[in-house]
């Protein structure tokens, strides 16, 4: 049985959340795999979040906001933005592959696109194979 | 059958070490290890650093003496940027040093050295430590010296913003300058260490020099090595803590070799036992022989002593009276009786506190040229200076973004490992002997072996119980025979 | 009839004896200190053996001060050890707090370590295949060595922890506070951090601050920085938004950036995700491309988030190792 990836996303209220929810009553079928959390905007993405979903097991993390310019709070997403970047390069030199964790603009109209960026996700996650984490923080627990 | 007695842990050590001695069926010493259990990996976790982080890094080597590392690492780094460095930047660094050494050298002799020469080496264990010492000599001392190594400190504040763990150095000179309103506070405070550099000198004279007991334990102890001496000199061939060559002399005063800092790697190597986490460093061109004195043993001291046997002379007037007093009354240069390190260390504080006068009468320590911005990343460098404790060096190299790629240390007292080694088994063999069982006094005459050494602790210049815990246990066929413990 | 002194401790496990020093600055009062206690064990400076602590009742110990990571094998017994005969821990310093310095080790693995150190680098004796082991015979004799664990702990990560000071070393009037408080019975919840600020260190820094708007990090030897404006305006990374204070500023003060030694402050889970979240609010830009140019300005980033706190980081070491 081949592994099911445990994707954490976190989908702003205003664009991406209707976005997700559009594509559901759509009826357009996407992998099962990625677990919403809503809030309010991207912007209250605290990287402890992201940190927190890896260091729980999850096997990637999702962040999806409104396209630049479109935010309900005008800069949020822009917030987000700069935050990215920075939150990548820290995780590459804790050895988490790249595309464990994204970051994508989703409108409300954007259904197809949103069950797209969850079905790609899901499959490079799945060729990476299951997160190294929960062995490691299990080891460490058991013996030094 | 052998019987074991087992020595943990020593205390007065930066880490953790452990002496095993192993007694043959006469009861007699068999064998003898001295071991530090300890290692923490910097060497190999300040790759991938940005190479001006190192400095501020590798304090953590050491609490005691952070500022050895501090400029260590800092020099390797000026040599990562193609030494570039704002000439002022040397000379304000050399006058914290100075300070700092200031602080560390009272520290030793008070705590560490003072208790067994004036209350002795076999006096009750209750009382020999600073308190003894200042029952002895009265609470107005005590007070002295906590007030002097505050005002030790103090300057190091003033100068480079910190104390313990300085982040003041980086590549083009140093962060911050002196001002002239600080220059000013720091003036006093170094008269009145230059008054007790010359106090700590004439109670050494008095209480030690003036008793025939203790000259003889210095003169004819078992504490002696007949191994080479390491230290750095300046063009002069003068004692110089900060800047200069490092040169290697052997126990009838000849000069072994001289280095330039970049070349050490031709010189000095390090030997592994699988028995202790710390190196054994020796002299690379005579290989690795053993843990054997003589002529030609590659094996070399790093000290007080060491440094002043290896020098000519001293680079400051009173210093230089000092230096050769000591070695008048020592019976020549260069000395092999480790007990003259206490008093090596007092020698040294003149040159400290005349240095300090030398800077406070400086015009240009003031100036506000202390940092340069380097313009080019030339990606390696050494940088040695004298930590209390012996010999320092830090060799860094770095990419062309300035990442450090990779790095080799070779600390003070690593350079003694395998002198504390041999020396502990020396004094352990003569004083266990076959047929006596070993007694607390034993205990305190092994403590004083490596406490020559200073082993990177200045520790309390306060009026806690200098006594190290001893704890005997004697084995015979697996079953506990005898045991005794020392306590407060 | 003299009432009974206080039984206290000092130890130190992966450590640099900072905190030990820190101690002895408070100059005189150490004296006092000493009126008031018996210290039972500190390796440093006093009588006391792990026999003696071995043979103490369970609680005997009234208070004990713990520095320095949890690096090995013999580091995790006194830690055991010194919890089972203290009523009150206190895990004294950044490395007891947070791993420390010493956590840095956590981005590279152990046979690294050992490599470097013992087989491969310049000054090592030629030819040499040995490295330290946990057991070694010779002559018919044994003699042994802690294990070296595979990456480093926090106290936290061991034992159960009463009270955390942190600072690397804790400020000398921060150490004399939490040794009265000791003294006299006045200590806050279990759990807190004492002798420490609730706020940041930017609330303590004398620097002037403006709007932060960054276009460039600077590295501290790139530019020669304005002694009166805030650093972080300037360019030049400085952790003093998501540290701690009770620190004095000594860092600032200096002319160098705050790295982060006291830890965050109350509630943060993790001191470098907020860290982060700080530096990116104040770059200046809303082009992705330029964004990604301003952060190349930030080399090994991880080091700066965690400098002195990885063990206690939510992913707290590499997945290298």
């Amino acid at each position: 049985m081949s592994f099911e990836p445990k994707i954490v996303g976190f989908l702003c209220n205003w664009c991406s959340y209707a976005g997700a929810d559009l594509a559901g009553t759509s009826r357009i079928l996407y992998r099962p795999n990625i677990r919403i959390i809503r809030v309010m905007c991207s912007a209250r993405v605290d990287p402890t979040f992201v940190l927190k979903a890896l260091a729980g097991g999850a096997d990637g993390v999702l962040v999806c906001g409104c396209h630049p310019g479109d935010c309900h709070y005008s800069e949020g997403n822009h917030k987000a933005m700069r935050r990215f970047p920075l939150l990548k390069k820290l995780l590459a030199d804790f050895g988490v592959e790249e595309d464990r964790v994204r970051l994508e603009w989703v409108s409300a109209s954007e259904g197809q696109r949103f069950a797209d960026i969850v079905n790609d996700m899901t499959e490079r996650i799945r060729a990476l194979g299951p997160s190294r984490i929960p062995g490691l923080m299990q080891a460490d627990r058991i013996g030094r | 059958m052998t019987r074991t007695i087992s020595i943990d842990p020593i205390t007065r050590l930066e880490g953790h070490g452990k002496i095993e001695i192993f007694l043959d069926e006469e009861g007699g010493v068999k064998d003898c290890y001295f071991q530090i259990p300890e290692l923490r990996g910097f060497e190999r976790f300040v790759v991938g650093r940005p190479i001006e982080e190192l400095p501020r890094i590798v304090t953590r080597i050491c609490g005691v003496c952070p500022a050895s590392h501090h400029m260590a690492s800092a020099k390797a780094v000026d040599g990562c940027f193609g030494n570039e460095v704002a000439p002022v930047a040397h000379k304000l660094r050399d006058m914290y040093y100075h300070a700092h050494y200031i602080h560390s050298h009272i520290a030793h002799f008070y705590a560490l050295a003072a208790p067994d020469f004036v209350c002795g080496p076999d006096a009750d264990p209750a009382v020999r430590n600073i308190l003894g010492v200042v029952a002895k000599v009265g609470l107005e001392i005590g007070v002295g010296v906590i007030k002097a190594r505050a005002m030790a400190q103090k300057i190091q504040e003033l100068l480079g913003g910190r104390t313990t763990h300085l982040v003041w150095c980086l590549p083009g000179g140093v962060s911050k300058g002196l001002k002239k309103e600080e220059l000013e506070s720091i003036k006093p405070m170094v008269e009145e260490l230059s008054r007790f550099a010359d106090f700590s000198l004439k109670l050494f004279r008095d209480v030690v020099l003036g008793n025939p007991r203790y000259v003889d334990i210095i003169l004819n102890g078992p504490y002696t090595l007949d191994v080479q001496n390491m230290g750095l000199v300046d063009g002069n061939n003068a004692l110089n803590f900060y800047h200069g060559q490092v040169r290697v002399v052997d126990f009838q005063g000849r000069e072994i070799c001289k280095y330039r800092p970049q070349d050490y790697a031709q010189y000095v190597a390090e030997h592994v036992e699988e028995w202790s986490y710390l190196k054994f460093p020796y002299l690379k061109k005579r290989g690795w022989k053993g843990f054997v004195e003589g002529i030609d043993s590659s094996i070399y001291c790093a000290t007080p002593l060491a440094r002043l046997n290896v020098a000519d002379r001293m680079a400051t007037p009173r210093a230089q009276e000092a230096f050769e007093e000591m070695f008048r009354t020592l019976g020549g240069k260069p000395c092999k009786a480790l007990m003259a390190n206490h008093w090596a260390r007092l020698v040294e504080m003149l040159q400290n506190v005349e240095m300090l006068q030398h800077y406070c009468a400086d015009p240009e320590i003031t100036s506000d040229r202390f940092r340069v911005v380097p313009q080019r990343i030339t990606g390696e460098g050494v940088g040695i200076v004298e930590a209390m404790r012996g010999t320092l060096t830090h060799h860094y190299t770095c990419d062309r973004n300035g990442i450090c790629t990779s790095a080799n240390l070779i600390v003070g007292t690593t350079n003694n490992n395998a002198p504390i080694q041999m020396v502990t088994k020396k004094v352990a063999r003569a004083l266990i002997q076959p047929g006596k069982e070993p007694t607390q006094g034993i205990l305190n005459m092994v403590e004083m072996a490596f406490r020559c050494f200073d082993p990177c602790y200045s520790c309390a210049t306060h009026s806690l119980p200098g006594q190290m815990p001893l704890d005997v246990s004697i084995y015979a066929h697996g079953e506990l025979r005898w045991h005794f413990r020392r306590n407060l | 009839m003299a009432e009974k002194k206080l039984q206290i401790a000092l130890y130190w496990t992966a450590s640099c004896g900072g905190c030990d020093v820190a101690v002895l600055d408070t100059n005189e009062f150490i004296l006092d200190v000493a009126q008031l206690a018996d210290i039972r064990l500190w390796p440093i400076a006093v009588d006391g053996k792990y026999q003696d602590v071995e043979a103490m009742k369970d609680g005997e110990l009234d208070l004990t001060l713990i520095n320095g990571a949890i690096r090995n094998s013999e580091n995790e017994y006194l830690a055991k050890l010194l919890r089972r005969k203290s009523k009150i821990l206190v895990a004294f310093g950044s490395c007891a707090h947070m791993g420390g310095i010493p956590g840095l080790a956590n981005l590279a693995r152990k046979d690294e370590i050992f490599t470097r150190a013992y087989l491969n680098n310049p000054s090592i004796e030629p030819g040499n295949q040995k490295t330290p082991c946990p057991e070694t015979r010779i002559d018919g004799e044994i003699l042994h060595l802690p294990q070296f664990y595979k990456r480093v702990y926090k106290l936290k990560d061991i034992v159960d922890v009463d009270y955390f000071v942190p600072g690397c070393p804790p400020a000398p009037n921060q150490v004399k506070a939490v040794l009265l408080a000791v003294v006299k019975g006045d200590l806050p919840p279990k759990g807190s951090v004492v002798g420490a600020s609730e706020l940041t260190v930017c609330d303590d820094c004398k620097r002037t601050k403006a709007e932060k708007k960054v276009k460039r990090f600077y590295r501290p030897f790139e530019i020669i920085q304005d002694p009166e404006k805030c650093l972080l305006e300037q360019g030049i990374l400085c952790m003093g938004s998501a540290t701690r204070s009770g620190c004095g500023v000594r860092c600032p003060n200096s002319g160098m950036g705050c790295r982060g030694c006291y830890g965050p402050t109350g509630n943060v889970v993790d001191q470098g995700a907020k860290f982060l979240s700080a530096l990116s609010a104040i770059i200046d830009s809303k082009d992705p491309q330029e964004i990604q140019e301003i952060i190349n300005g930030l080399p090994d980033f991880v080091s700066f988030a965690y400098r002195f706190s990885l063990p206690a980081s939510l992913l707290q070491r590499s997945l290298r190792t």
